[in-house]
């Protein structure tokens, strides 16, 4: 039937069909829907940008405006992947600048950035609005300065958790006058001083300016003087939060505190003084979503009393310093609660830090929860059957037991029970990391029951083969799975092949693969690029088939071998 | 939920490392499986702790596992997962400054010689005021802004910059421990004069 309208009637149907998954599911039903499809598409998503060559993205999606690369895979965060593996932005952005695309956003997680590329990109597309780079590196203020300077359109400028080289330049004053189109900034990252002065009058001069956050450079009396012109903000991230509460400046603070009434997301505190804490006590009841996971200075006492405020919370991320306790009364507070991270405060904790206890207590104050990352020291089976039984609602579900291969504290048992309560009773779960000690059962469970998972994180568990191949065979919608330390061998990873295309990598580091397995992986499935980092530093180059593979990283492409890899990189 | 109860794997306990029940909070370890590791691995091992247990051998015995566990806390790469940027900035905070200790003199009426204490090593005053109340055997009660410690046996103040006896606690922790100069335990008594009225 749909044969009989003409284009302009399709086209604008597709309007109407947004997700990427969507898109793809309609360009895959008929020639004439690919067609459509492909010069209609404006945002395009690619989860690993060497599955696909820019070229040839280009070439299917001309329209292109907006486009989303993740580069490096998801245990470079953890530094388990080497310097220079890759992930460079450069071919992109000179690709998609040779070509007549006209870019508008550009969003990049795990990406190798230069200062050439920032300057490229800014000098190459004059409609550019927004750019949001997440967890990359690379590249220095002075890149950063090309895009303040030459992206006349400029509507949102989003650093999160770069490693930013700090060239003292005045980057910030680099926005010319003329630039009144913000909507967002933040430098949160960003670890040099900005020109007080530039950032003031470029916040007047941003009427549309509703996502602001400051780092650590920026003084509390300087924040007030912003947040007297930006009365409109909606989203706020403090820089520094240090005054003397007798003095003037705090006393206006509190003044302007009170005429933001839109604020309703707050975050950084990176520099606080707990006595300064109360000013921001008014808008507490404003907030839907709250991150003082990097506000060190604030007390587990002080967090309490601040969150008491809070009733209207979806979104908390704080450190465990808020305690079992704290947790509890996150419960009683916030009944509205969605997302909940909560983060070591050290590297291997605070020992007065939250347990098995904190979680239950939220599961059972917070029915809507259905994110969580939560840090903690131990974790009960009992705890997690009762989690599983609270809150049924989770999509995200990952928990970390800071000391390795700890079982359940109460009865000494690994934690396959509760881990396989949560994966019974979430029928929805998309996403889930373990940890604690687990044997091949939690994975059997995991096979039975996590449908929808489509993101497995393994760390020391299992017994033996069975339990990945359980993952393998049971969880139809697998796209990522990364093992570090799991005595997973070369049976698991060659049983079923065919697998690996239907999902969007593999990650396997310390386990029990060798060389051999992997190059006949690599032979039977041409469209996988079948990585092995040999990271030994002896000039001995030659890989034995019976070398057990330290690090291997696979994942399906249609680009071939990639030609960025170094050294020690082999692609089979 | 009664069917994961029956489905206890008792061998799991085998895998423990120590004794069932003692407490184990500082060693890590990664479960070697195989016989078959190749040479090569110990130069990237040399930040990973090792045990030997062999878990094809099923009968491998808690004692056993004592023997060859490493008793040290080793630091496993890469775990826990917390991203390097975050890691960065937790550890750049407590670097903050050069680094030596800002110590100062603490003295108590009554107490027969002085102390000396590093407030680069406490991060709050709770956590002053506990080593204070531990090294003088002594309670400081609750302090309030209105009336400071009023009602407690002792009191702590200090003299700053400025060469003024201060009550602690009333300025921000950074300033306190900028200006402080030296630290002296009062009694409650004395402190009456200091209230912040």
């Amino acid at each position: 039937m749909m044969n009989y309208f003409p284009d302009e009637v399709i086209e604008h149907i597709f309007d109407y069909v947004v997700s990427h998954r969507d898109r793809n599911a309609l360009s895959l039903v008929c020639k004439s829907w690919y067609r459509i499809e492909r010069f209609t598409r404006q945002r395009v998503f690619i989860g690993n940008c060497y599955s696909i060559t820019p070229e040839r993205l280009i070439q299917r999606f001309p329209g292109l405006k907006s486009l989303t690369l993740k580069g490096k895979p998801h245990f470079a965060d953890f530094s388990l992947v080497p310097y220079d593996w890759g992930g460079f932005l450069c071919p992109w952005i000179e690709a998609l600048a040779k070509s007549r695309v006209g870019l508008e956003e550009l969003r990049l997680k795990r990406m190798v950035v230069s200062d050439e590329s920032l300057e490229l990109l800014s000098r190459s597309f004059t409609h550019f609005k927004s750019l949001v780079l997440v967890s990359c590196e690379g590249f220095t203020t002075d890149g950063l300065a090309a895009i303040a300077a030459n992206c006349r359109f400029l509507r949102e400028l989003d650093l999160q958790e770069n490693e930013v080289e700090d060239h003292k330049g005045q980057w910030l004053s680099c926005f010319p006058d003329s630039c009144t189109s913000l909507v967002s900034l933040n430098f949160a990252c960003l670890k040099g001083e900005v020109s007080l002065g530039a950032l003031e009058r470029l916040v007047a001069r941003s009427p549309n300016l509703k996502s602001l956050k400051l780092n650590r450079s920026v003084p509390l009396d300087a924040l007030q003087r912003i947040m007297m012109r930006a009365p409109q903000l909606a989203d706020l991230g403090i820089g520094s939060f240090v005054h003397d509460p007798d003095s003037e400046a705090y006393i206006r603070l509190k003044n302007t505190i009170l005429k933001c009434k839109s604020i309703t997301s707050l975050s950084g505190f990176l520099e606080v003084a707990p006595h300064c804490l109360a000013a921001i006590y008014p808008i507490c009841p404003n907030l839907t979503s709250l991150n003082l996971s990097y506000a060190a200075g604030i007390q587990g006492s002080e967090l309490i009393k601040l969150i008491r405020h809070c009733g209207k919370l979806q979104r908390l991320w704080i450190m465990d310093c808020i305690g079992d306790k704290g947790l509890g009364v996150v419960a009683m507070t916030c009944k509205d609660l969605q997302e909940l991270r909560v983060f070591p405060s050290a590297p291997y904790g605070n020992p007065a830090a939250v347990t098995e206890k904190g979680l239950v207590a939220i599961s059972m104050g917070c029915p809507k929860l259905h994110s969580l990352l939560y840090f903690c020291h131990q974790m009960t089976n009992a705890a997690l059957i009762t989690v599983a039984k609270n809150c049924p609602n989770f999509i995200r579900f990952r928990l970390c037991i800071l000391e390795a291969l700890k079982p359940d504290p109460d009865t000494l048992e690994p934690l396959d029970e509760g881990f396989g309560a949560i994966v019974q009773s979430c029928r929805r779960l998309r996403r889930l990391s373990l940890s604690g000690q687990l044997t091949d059962q939690v994975f059997l469970y995991i096979g039975m029951y996590a449908e929808q998972l489509e993101m497995l994180s393994i760390a020391f568990a299992g017994e033996s083969d069975k339990g990945m191949l359980y993952v393998l065979n049971g969880c139809k919608k697998l796209r990522k799975l990364e093992i570090r330390d799991c005595p997973f061998g070369n049976m698991a990873l060659l049983t079923d092949v065919g697998k690996y295309e239907t999902m969007r990598s593999l990650w396997m580091s310390s386990c029990e693969v060798t060389v051999g397995a992997c190059k006949l992986l690599a032979k039977k499935m041409p469209r996988l690029n079948v990585e092995i980092f040999n990271e030994n530093e002896q000039e001995d180059c030659s890989l034995e088939d019976g070398q057990r593979v330290e690090k291997m990283y696979l994942y399906r492409t249609l680009a071939g071998k990639r030609k960025d890899a170094p050294e020690y990189v082999w692609t089979l | 939920m009664g069917s994961y109860e029956s489905e206890l794997n008792l061998k799991a306990t085998e895998l423990r490392l120590g004794l069932p029940g003692s407490d184990e909070p500082e060693k890590r370890s990664c479960s070697v499986r195989s016989n078959k590791r190749s040479s090569r691995e110990s130069s990237v091992e040399e930040s990973r702790c090792k045990s030997n247990v062999n878990s094809d051998d099923s009968t491998t015995t808690s004692d056993h596992d004592q023997e060859s566990v490493q008793p040290a806390k080793v630091q496993v790469v890469g775990w826990p997962p917390i991203r390097s940027y975050r890691k960065n900035s937790l550890q750049q905070k407590k670097v903050e400054g050069d680094g030596s200790g800002i110590y100062v003199k603490v003295s108590m009426a009554g107490a027969p010689y002085l102390r000396k204490i590093d407030l680069k090593v406490y991060k709050s005053y709770p956590e002053l005021l506990m080593a204070l109340q531990t090294l003088f055997k002594c309670t400081f009660g609750e302090y309030s802004e209105r009336e400071g410690y009023n009602g407690s046996e002792y009191a702590p103040t200090y003299e700053d910059k400025d060469g003024d006896w201060m009550l602690v606690g009333d300025v921000p922790w950074n300033m306190f421990v900028s200006s402080c100069k030296r630290l002296r335990i009062i009694k409650g008594s004395e402190a009456k004069g200091l209230g912040c009225l």
